[in-house]
């Protein structure tokens, strides 16, 4: 099967239309950004307490703010997410408080954060443990006393095992961590009637529990924001020296500004969709850095092969043939990359939605800025150059073979390249 | 040519077996099997549940403390040798940063006594430059190569102290490992399978520094009492130390001996015992033989005498000696059986040189955990699947070709993981899936030459040829440039980000293996086949 054969598409004649529309997206973008303030970070990079909760029935958002933003200091966000009834709840340090109060208030804030839900969201347990929140030593302590009055005989070490048997029961898929109705234990290993009935006697089942609780001082997350910057910098940087090694510098200088494109119209899109900056986002644009890099690169190896083929044409024609050579494996692997993308979107889980996001967005922008964007720059450089030849002996240095039309801008082969 | 084909595949085979032993090992039943597995695929914190902590190491409570402690000895010195002096205190480091700056100050020593204060100085607290504020002010300061020394030994010892915690909490996989290399304070602590990381993170945090001292006075209401009523001056070898405060309320101050009768170190097992009223926990200890001697002499001397128990820097209580006393005592007071069992675990992993700060925590609960792991294993087979699916219709049998290929690559970059005992983490999972992206596309890029190659009216096998020769240097190209960033991402970046450009380089190295070799190995053993192969299946 094939989809393209022998294309001809006059891409770099229909330029313009497409780097209109990538200028819209950068600006739309960075309007954004400007409205807003600049990129919303992850707590990752602003310091603060994420928790995500698991709730049976999620309450309305609103009505989980106002709960929180009576107890807990600082700023609090709460966003639903979809496809499920988890909470994603973050707080913020204020930054007119000193710094060390802010660390005391941040690290009270899990505690805080729990007895408010606590409070707000679940009815009175008149005393009795919630087996949605309670860990594996709390059950084994609150059921020792009671099952043995109920009369079953079991030794300190069979009920640390079978208060662990009913909490890896409640955490492994489907349940997810919650356990709906108390009757529903019988299937764990271990429990018998009598015990469930003890369970029942003594548990309630609560309305949430917490999946995952993250904290960043402020500090540290200065630093790391600091350092994913520097990072995302250096590594362009030496991809810049290394396309500048193996093509010519305008080559590396192309690629980069494609790819510095296409990181801007991601980050633009996440501002837009208001989705928060963290490090699995790091990790996701430079993926997307490199996946980019990577297509760019096959079309200039297109265009440094056909250059050296000396084949006919000027070099706008040249480079319009490469990127028809290659159509067939751009679309094909983009697509194909794209399906793993968005298998991961779709199917990777709340953890990594922001990363995959990231990516399917970012191969999309990438493929089709190898194409729109860092062809187009080298034939823009090209007819400055050329142009400055025409006006005057500017380069006389440059020894071009202008017999049969051919632009040259690739050195000639370079021992041992090939 | 046909000899080299055979080289070639026993390379491969050799390959497979070794990367098939090094993720499942030899079992013998299906059980063994999945043990084998899990024992070699290590998994990270956020796909197995646990916490990760960033602990800060204030310093400057060692170093305030390490003055303080010399500030009474040579207090005690001067006294001996009848140095007069107005004031010496010391002007505490507030911060971090400056911790090692924490001087030493001694105000209003008479100018005739000068020699005699530096000769004490000198001989006493040679690790001390000492330098003059005018004519008879001095300021101590620690030596900038001790200070580093310090700096080093405290660091050591809160992870040394933080190990024994972890032991006694019975958290066998858990870490304490000292953040960067240079002159930070932070400790990293990764704590798998915890289920409760609050207490955990407090059980660490407890300074946990016991001492007995004896009691000279008290107990005061205020400072100024104290002080009164010993005549303005605190007598030699003392010092006050306040109550810890028990309901919001302060139970006064004690004057007691300037050193300790029976210190942290001294104890050798703690224990969790009831209370002599029912429902109530007190914390055993028991002293090592050398300390007890030590403790029994004491106790029999001042018998009707009171003792000071203070932990933390902070009087418990202060009992009355009944009669000789030789190797155990008892903290009351416990709220629960938890409270007093915790405490038993600090007295014996013994105190932290230093307070600890949380400036990062991680955890990751195990019902998340176990569904990161679902949802990661399900989005990988469909991406996986896919992709397989689209590059059989795409390229008929020269899919199944890539599929081989694809399959071996992952394979390979399991292995990997296991013998380099790499942890397997979600961003890791990630860098998989797009291993799997860089693998198709190399071989896209193949086929899609050697198409061009046929149609330009090659033969089949120099177009087979041609095709992966010249794909080739399209595919270094891209994979070093990627590596490239997957280096600095390493060098640079931090936990998740490392996990990630980790599994991504030997994913892309393992590629260029499966891809450019494996997958040429395959087609020329089709094509070397007896009967000649008219049309390819591409």
């Amino acid at each position: 099967m094939e989809i393209f054969k022998q294309t001809n598409f006059d891409f770099l004649g229909k330029k313009w239309p497409f780097i209109f529309l990538s200028l819209a997206l950068t600006a739309a973008g960075l309007v954004s950004l400007w409205v807003k303030g600049g990129p919303r970070y992850g707590i990752d990079f602003t310091g603060g307490a994420l928790m995500d909760v698991n709730f049976i029935k999620r309450p309305p958002a609103d009505q989980i703010r106002a709960a929180l933003r009576k107890r807990v200091a600082g700023t609090v966000d709460v966003q639903e997410v979809t496809g499920s009834q988890e909470v994603l709840i973050s707080t913020g340090t204020r930054n007119d408080r000193p710094a060390e109060q802010t660390d005391q208030v941040l690290q009270a804030t899990r505690d805080n954060m729990i007895t408010t839900l606590n409070a707000a969201f679940n009815p009175d347990s008149g005393g009795k443990l919630d087996i949605n929140t309670a860990t594996r030593t709390m059950l084994a302590d609150r059921l020792r006393d009671p099952l043995a009055k109920a009369g079953a005989a079991l030794s300190d070490d069979q009920i640390e095992q079978l208060a662990g048997a009913i909490t890896s029961f409640r955490d492994t898929p489907p349940r997810s961590g919650l356990i709906r109705n108390l009757d529903d234990l019988s299937a764990a290993p271990g429990v018998t009637p009598q015990v469930r009935n003890v369970i029942k006697q003594q548990c309630v089942a609560g309305n949430f529990n917490i999946r995952s609780f993250e904290f960043v001082g402020p500090k540290i997350g200065a630093d790391l924001r600091q350092q994913a910057i520097n990072v995302v910098l250096i590594a362009l940087g030496a991809m810049l020296v290394y396309i500048a090694f193996r093509f010519e510098w305008i080559y590396g200088v192309a690629a980069v500004i494609a790819v510095f494109h296409d990181t801007i119209i991601t980050i633009g899109l996440f501002s837009l969709f208001n989705k928060p900056i963290d490090l699995t986002v790091i990790a996701a644009l430079l993926t997307l850095v490199g996946y980019s890099m990577n297509d760019t690169i096959v079309t200039f190896d297109r265009i440094r092969e056909n250059l050296r083929l000396q084949m006919r044409g000027s070099f706008s024609e040249i480079v319009n043939r490469s990127i028809n050579q290659t159509l067939s494996r751009t679309v094909l692997t983009s697509g194909l990359t794209f399906l793993t993308a968005l298998s991961l979107y779709l199917f990777g889980g709340q953890v990594l939605n922001g990363f995959s996001f990231a990516l399917v967005v970012g191969i999309i922008v990438g493929t089709y800025s190898s194409i729109f964007i860092a062809s187009p720059i080298l034939i823009f450089w090209q007819d400055i150059a050329e142009g400055r030849k025409r006006r005057g002996p500017a380069r006389p240095a440059v020894v071009e073979s202008r017999t049969r039309n051919v632009a040259k801008p690739v050195k000639p082969v370079r021992a041992g390249s090939k | 040519m046909k000899r080299h084909l055979r080289f070639k595949f026993f390379l491969i085979l050799a390959v497979v077996l070794i990367c098939i032993y090094g993720v499942i090992g030899l079992p013998t039943s299906k059980a063994q099997l999945v043990t084998n597995w899990r024992k070699n695929i290590h998994l990270g914190l956020d796909l197995r549940g646990g916490s990760y902590l960033v602990v800060q190491v204030q310093q400057q409570d060692a170093f305030n403390a390490q003055a303080g402690v010399l500030t009474d000895r040579l207090k005690e010195l001067l006294q001996k040798q009848n140095v007069t002096y107005s004031e010496a205190y010391v002007d505490e480091a507030k911060s971090l940063q400056d911790a090692m700056k924490a001087a030493i100050v001694v105000k209003g020593v008479p100018a005739t006594q000068a020699g005699t204060f530096r000769g004490i100085v000198s001989d006493n607290l040679s690790q001390w430059i000492l330098t003059p504020l005018n004519a008879t002010d001095y300021r101590l300061t620690l030596r900038p190569s001790d200070a580093l020394k310090t700096w080093q030994d405290v660091l050591t010892d809160t992870k040394n102290t933080l190990d024994r915690k972890i032991n006694a909490l019975g958290l066998s996989e858990a870490t304490v490992q000292q953040r960067r290399e240079d002159r930070d304070s932070e400790l990293l602590v990764q704590l798998p399978d915890v289920d409760d990381p609050a207490r955990i993170k407090q059980i660490l945090q407890t300074t946990a520094k016991l001492e007995l001292y004896d009691v000279k006075g008290g107990p005061y209401a205020t400072r100024e009492e104290a002080l009164a009523q010993n005549g303005g001056v605190l007598p030699i070898g003392t010092k006050l130390i306040g109550t810890a405060d028990i309901n919001g309320k302060s139970g006064g101050i004690y004057l007691v001996s300037s050193t300790p009768v029976v210190r942290g170190p001294d104890i050798r097992d703690a224990r969790a015992q009831q209370g002599q009223l029912p429902g109530r926990w007190d914390t055993g200890f028991v002293l090592s033989q050398d300390a007890a001697r030590r403790f029994s002499t004491y106790t029999g001397s001042h018998i009707g005498q009171r003792l000071a128990i203070l932990l933390d820097n902070k009087v418990l209580e202060a009992p009355v000696i009944n009669g000789q006393i030789s190797d155990s005592g008892v903290i009351e007071g416990a709220a629960t059986q938890q409270e007093a069992a915790d405490l038993a675990l600090n007295l014996k992993a013994g105190s932290l040189p230093a307070g600890l700060v949380y400036e990062q925590e991680e955890t990751v609960g195990p019902s998340l955990g176990a569904d990161s792991i679902r949802d990661g294993f399900f989005a990988g087979i469909a991406g996986v699947l896919a992709v397989i699916v689209a590059m059989l219709i795409y390229y008929k049998r020269s899919g199944i070709n890539a599929t081989l290929a694809l399959v071996l690559n992952a394979l390979i970059l399991i292995a990997c993981l296991s013998y380099f005992d790499a942890v397997l983490t979600l961003p890791g999972i990630a860098g998989i899936i797009l291993t799997i992206g860089m693998a198709v596309d190399s071989n896209v890029l193949i086929f899609e030459r050697i198409r061009e190659e046929l149609r330009a009216g090659k033969a089949i096998v120099p177009a087979v040829d041609a095709g992966f020769s010249k794909a080739f240097l399209t595919i270094i190209d891209t994979h070093i440039t990627t590596i490239v960033s997957c280096a600095i991402l390493f060098l640079f970046g931090s936990g998740p980000v490392k996990g990630f450009a980790v599994t991504l380089v030997i994913g892309l190295a393992a590629n260029v293996f499966t891809a450019v070799f494996v997958s040429k190995v395959i087609f020329d053993w089709e094509l070397s086949g007896p009967k000649p192969v008219r049309a390819l299946s591409i």
